[in-house]
């Protein structure tokens, strides 16, 4: 039964999904439309799934009772010349209202059954050799991205490989916060998790098409909720490997640009920011040891470009009002040197 | 021959001869602060209910403003958060509330033939306590961040997640005021569900039985016996957050090992059922207004009571629905996604009686009537969009985000609001003797209609398209904007829906057609005696020996008592 609603509901998917990404910007380019409608990962998919067999048994309830309305409002209107008496007075029924109570009774019970059934699906998939583990935790207001196995700490940005029938390989994340409640939501590979301080959840996906996906916090977590972005890129296996390769060099040492590295280290900036190879190792901010693979700057805020990097040192909160790091108050040159030196860090 | 019947029992509770004289204004407020009669107190609710209802109103205006399109700059960051905050505390604590507990203590004693509640002075109380907490809240905007900083409003969301509200995150005092606000309006409200509740039990005029009673009375025993199991662990925990906050508690406090997941299940479990609080009158007010509006007896008055209280019953276990993406585990997941779909059906229910009421009747399309149309789409819009929520993994994409908007702005402007509109229009008459214009009734309506699905219909789509709620700003690139485009042009047409109700209300108290005490040709209680009642409701409390006590004197041939 399941099947066959599925697959009427996967035509109506195919027409909703045409008309839900059409206003959405193309496909192509960095951010198209996260669409619940539009998943590339395994449990996304199953939601999608079940959403269109609930839409499915909704619309037709809502087609029935709405026509029902129509056509009682319609038919029993007062009309011109009809008389002042009183219509009969129906007090009730019995039989029909009890077949109107357990009618929807049944709907609830089947609904409740495949619910049911996709909940311990989605929730109940373990983790497997092969599978990357990826640690999340939210910040007031970026997201702190670690993989343990990997040893990479990188802000922001998930990278994950694509997973294929060949070499399935899912992403396992354990979702936590650092300070208040947020919620980790890339629509296009799974439903939200949120992070909630003094707790451990886990969350999976399985991409299955390479490219970029956004997404972003989706529970109130202070004034820059909105400027809690979040982006993940899927790259093919060989890509992803060479992604975590790079993140595991340690941080460039460019001799040109010593003085920038010399004010990273002596002002506060390494009291929050780590960048490997160097005394600062605060983990307040985000990691900066390959700041400039990044794309974004401020939690996805700005293009991460040099002349933007430079505004974020002068002010942050210009920038991104509320965001926690402070303004430096550096002098020009000492904002060109800090610059420099931060551009090094790809 | 009915004339006769009504004319006698209207004569006897006639008020004496009107004052002549004009008095002075003074003497007139004197009268409204010191007053303890229902009725007043009932106006006072109500009034206080739309005035915070345009409050409110005018603090989504400017939020749609700066969402109309990616990145405007009409309020800054804190400013938006706070106008959410304050929007939606307004809108459930000072609007839905005052408005419910408004028509109950206005409708209540005259529907079952008493003189006033039970403890009038106490019902003076609730009153004056909630404009009091009310108008707490908002001396945050001059004293939330000290006397000395701009002043701010909270700016916490209205269910206020620990441990933002801890004071590591949320210093100042903004917070403390939401807090405190909030816990002086529910001692208020508490007292008038026990004044309502002990009104209802114990002083139904004679032949007044439970199961006589009008379905608007049976909503409001509900949602009273609701009140005071719900709203007590609110106040518990936002004492709870008094303490954390001032005396260095840790029941929330994350840092020192609180627990945020606590607050979050001590809040919905009186957050959800408040709903329910505040639908379930509206339910009371359509099964009043449909019977009489097709000329039929309600369809099936013992199954909408018992509805009613199952939908009091099952909806106190589904909180959890709320948060389902906290990590709850999949039991508990299940558990509450059975309990939220199970209510539907109660719910569901419910409108086939109104269909049922309706399907063979002789419908005069009045202005409240049209808001009891326009209702039962909205409430079944919400009703499926509810059904798409229980629906877990599904709910997974959707909680937070646009489409939770939507879906309760369906529930409580079509459950609630649509049918505070039908209410005041319907009961307007009998509390100032006055019609309200059946013309701008009717541009009210369309407008306020139209206005509302440009509006909230809309806002679904840029939910299922990843947009979240309470972002005070979103990326050009997402696709959203068109969506919110439409969405903040609804607005207008909704302001100025309310502002053609404003000015009826403004000009029929002055130039309205003269109500009769009867202009519906209806059957409850309220339309035995005069409009406006007079003091004490009825000199002789008429008996009653069925559940339409004025059918029954219209139609002495065919009394009610021999089909119930």
């Amino acid at each position: 039964m399941i099947g066959k609603a599925a697959r009427v509901a996967s035509s109506l998917s195919a027409l909703s999904s045409v008309l839900l990404t059409a206003a959405g910007g193309s496909a192509e380019g960095r951010a198209a439309t996260p669409s619940i409608f539009a998943p590339v990962s395994t449990p996304a998919f199953a939601i999608r799934e079940l959403a269109m067999f609930v839409l499915g048994i909704t619309g037709v309830i809502f087609v029935v009772v709405a026509g029902l309305g129509v056509y009682v409002l319609v038919r029993f209107r007062r009309r011109r010349g009809d008389d002042r008496t009183e219509p009969p007075q129906v007090y009730g029924s019995r039989q029909i209202e009890l077949a109107w109570t357990v009618v929807p009774l049944l709907i609830v019970a089947v609904l409740f059954l495949v619910t049911a059934r996709y909940i311990y699906g989605v929730e109940g998939h373990r983790s497997r050799e092969g599978a990357l583990e990826v640690t999340v935790i939210g910040h007031q207001w970026w997201w702190e991205i670690r993989y343990p196995t990997l040893g990479i700490v990188t802000a922001n940005e998930l990278h994950v490989p694509v997973s294929d029938a060949a070499r399935p390989t899912p992403t396992f994340l354990t979702v936590q916060s650092a300070d208040v409640a947020h919620s980790f939501w890339i629509p296009q590979l799974a439903g939200k998790m949120d992070a909630i301080p003094n707790k451990t959840n886990r969350l999976w996906i399985e991409p299955l098409q390479p490219g970029t996906y956004v997404g972003q916090c989706a529970e109130y977590c202070g004034i820059q909720h909105a400027g809690m972005l979040l982006t993940a890129v899927v790259h093919s296996q060989d890509d992803f490997a060479r992604w975590a390769a790079a993140q595991q060099t340690p941080a460039r040492n460019d001799g040109d640009v010593q003085r920038g590295r010399t004010l990273f280290v002596s002002l506060a900036c390494s009291s929050c920011h780590t960048v490997q190879g160097t005394p600062g190792n605060g983990v307040f901010g985000p990691d900066l040891t390959h700041l400039m693979s990044r794309s974004t700057l401020g939690a996805g805020v700005m293009p991460n470009s040099p002349e933007n990097l430079r505004r974020w040192l002068d002010n942050p909160t210009a920038l991104k009002p509320g965001a926690l790091m402070p303004a430096m108050k550096l002098s020009p040159e000492e904002l060109n040197d800090l610059t420099a030196y931060l551009l090094t860090l790809r | 021959m009915k004339m006769d019947a009504m004319s006698v029992l209207v004569e006897t509770v006639a008020p004496g001869r009107e004052a002549a004289r004009p008095r002075p204004w003074l003497a007139v407020l004197h009268d409204w602060v010191v007053t303890v009669d229902h009725k007043r107190l009932g106006i006072l609710y109500v009034v206080t209910g739309l005035g915070f209802l345009v409050v409110g109103g005018l603090e989504a205006s400017m939020m749609r403003l700066q969402l109309a399109w990616s990145g405007l700059h009409v309020v800054p960051p804190e400013t938006f958060n706070r106008l959410f905050t304050m929007h939606g505390t307004t809108m459930v604590f000072l609007v839905g509330i005052p408005l419910v507990f408004g028509f109950g203590n206005y409708l209540v004693p005259l529907m079952i033939g008493a003189r006033d509640l039970a403890f009038p002075r106490l019902n003076a109380f609730g009153f004056w306590i909630l404009l009091f907490g009310a108008l707490l809240l908002h001396f945050s905007v001059v004293g939330g961040d000290g006397l000395y900083g701009a002043g701010s409003a909270p700016a916490i969301g209205w269910f206020a997640y620990a441990p933002l509200t801890e004071r590591a995150f949320s210093p100042g005092n903004a917070t403390d005021y939401w807090n405190l606000a909030l816990l002086v309006t529910g001692f208020g409200t508490i007292a008038t569900a026990i004044n309502l509740l002990a009104t209802i039990l114990t002083m139904r005029g004679p032949g007044m039985t439970l199961g006589r009673m009008p379905i608007f009375v049976w909503e409001i025993l509900t949602i009273s016996a609701m009140t005071l199991l719900i709203l007590p662990p609110l106040s518990a925990a936002q004492i709870m957050l008094l303490l954390d906050r001032f005396l260095g508690a840790h029941f929330f406090d994350t840092q020192a090992g609180g627990s945020a997941i606590a607050w979050q299940h001590f809040f919905w479990f009186f957050g959800h059922p408040e709903v329910y609080i505040l639908v379930l009158p509206g339910f009371g007010i359509a099964s009043e207004i449909i019977p009489v509006f097709s000329r039929k007896v309600i369809f099936g008055y013992v199954t909408l009571v018992a509805a009613s209280a199952g939908i009091g019953l099952v909806g106190m276990g589904t909180w959890a629905h709320h948060m389902f993406a906290v990590g709850m585990g999949s039991p508990l997941n299940s558990a509450f996604a059975a309990s939220t779909m199970l209510v539907g059906v109660p719910t569901g229910v419910k409108i086939f009686n109104w269909l049922a009421t309706l399907y063979g009747g002789r419908i005069r399309f009045q202005t409240p009537m049209l808001f009891c149309t326009a209702f039962l789409y909205l409430f079944l819009c919400a009703g499926l969009t509810g059904i798409h929520l229980a629906v877990v993994p599904f709910d997974w994409q959707l909680t937070d985000s646009y489409f939770v908007v939507a879906h309760f702005h369906f529930t409580l402007i079509g459950g609630l609001v649509f049918l505070v509109f039908a209410g005041l229009y319907y009961w307007f008459p009998k509390a100032t003797g006055r019609m309200l214009s059946e013309r701008l009734g009717r541009w009210h309506f369309w407008l306020f209609t139209i206005g509302f699905n440009l509006t909230f219909l809309t806002m679904h789509i840029p939910g299922l398209l990843g947009m979240p709620r309470r972002i005070y700003t979103y990326p050009a690139d997402r696709g959203w904007e068109v969506w919110n485009l439409v969405t903040t042009l609804g607005v207008p047409l909704q302001i100025l829906g309310v502002a053609v109700f404003v000015v009826n209300v403004v000009v029929s108290l002055r130039r309205g057609a003269p109500a009769g005490n009867d202009p519906w040709d209806a059957w409850t209680l309220e339309w035995a005696t005069s409009s406006p009642p007079p003091p004490y409701n009825f000199a002789i409390v008429p008996t009653v020996s069925s559940r339409r006590p004025l059918w029954d004197l219209k139609h002495p041939g065919d009394p009610d008592g021999l089909h119930e």
